[in-house]
């Protein structure tokens, strides 16, 4: 799913990496606590999360995922809006809570990572 | 091969969260710009984040040092205390003593050693309470 889709059925507004839409993803995970991410995600997969500090773009930086969508509404801060430019990311932010932001994007066809058989 | 070697040294202070990342961030880009597969690249990453961030949180500070040479990663994140009691618990699957105040900040799933070990071909752990721990992590570069 190409990350221009992902934006318009989550009525998401996107706040860096405008230019680097036409990315697709294969998966979603959606988390809060930074190394359930580094345990189970690949670069395929786009980071659902409410948490704003700027470890999580670092924790997306090393894994190279291309775009980080927060739910509820949340809007990370400055140091992470930056840290995401430098990276090359893409960030978004919808209105919808993690369980139905989830759900749309698994009834678009957006797997979730357990198709991987979990830990590598 | 002594001169292809590339040596990177960083101090990580304790609780210093506004800092957390810089040291893996930098060795990724090393790595990158060394032309290290990008898979063994991000196995390097995982392995270099999750110490520094163990070294902030749990630790009194300490360092990370990185040895690149053209077969392999090594990985060595030590500390100066306050040591780790129980080594074979920490190394269990969700076992953290990170407090609430550092769960808000997405830490304490109690994943970092594991994740640590599963990125490695080489690893370990050598602790001494009151004195510090320090985790060596090896991963080879297939050529
Ligand atoms: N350098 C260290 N010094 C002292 N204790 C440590 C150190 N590293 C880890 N520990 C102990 O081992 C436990 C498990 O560490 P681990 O990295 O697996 O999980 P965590 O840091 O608690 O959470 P996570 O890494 O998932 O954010 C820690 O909660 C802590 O009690
Ligand atoms: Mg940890």
């Amino acid at each position: 799913m190409y990350l221009y889709e992902i934006r318009d059925i989550l009525d998401a507004e996107v706040i860096a990496g405008k230019s680097r839409m036409d990315r697709e993803v294969d998966f979603a995970f959606g988390a809060d606590l930074m190394s359930d991410v580094l345990a189970f995600v690949n670069e395929r997969t786009v980071l659902l999360t409410g948490l704003t500090s700027p470890q999580v773009i670092r924790t997306a930086e090393m894994m190279d995922l291309a775009a980080i969508i927060y739910v509820r509404g949340k809007r990370p801060d400055a140091a992470s809006l930056e840290l995401a430019e430098e990276n090359g990311m893409t960030i978004m932010c919808t209105p919808y809570t993690l369980y139905t932001t989830s759900g749309i994007l698994y009834n678009a066809g957006l797997k979730g990572i357990d198709e991987l058989g979990v830990i590598k | 091969m002594s001169q292809d070697m590339v040596s990177l040294n960083y101090r990580v202070n304790a609780e210093d969260f506004a800092k957390a990342g810089d040291a893996s961030s930098n060795t990724k880009k090393v790595l990158k710009k060394l032309g290290i597969p990008s898979d063994i690249t991000r196995r390097a990453a995982v392995v270099t984040y999750e110490a520094e961030m163990n070294i902030i949180i749990h630790s009194n500070g300490g360092e990370i040092i990185v040895n690149i040479d053209t077969t392999k990663i090594q990985i060595i994140a030590k500390d100066y205390g306050p040591g780790i009691p129980d080594i074979d618990k920490a190394m269990e699957k969700g076992y953290s003593t990170a407090s609430d105040h550092v769960r808000e900040m997405g830490f304490g799933a109690g994943m970092g050693l594991p994740n640590m070990k599963r990125c490695s071909d080489e690893f370990k752990i050598e602790s001494e309470m009151g004195k510090g721990t320090t985790v060596t992590s090896i991963i080879h570069i297939p050529n």
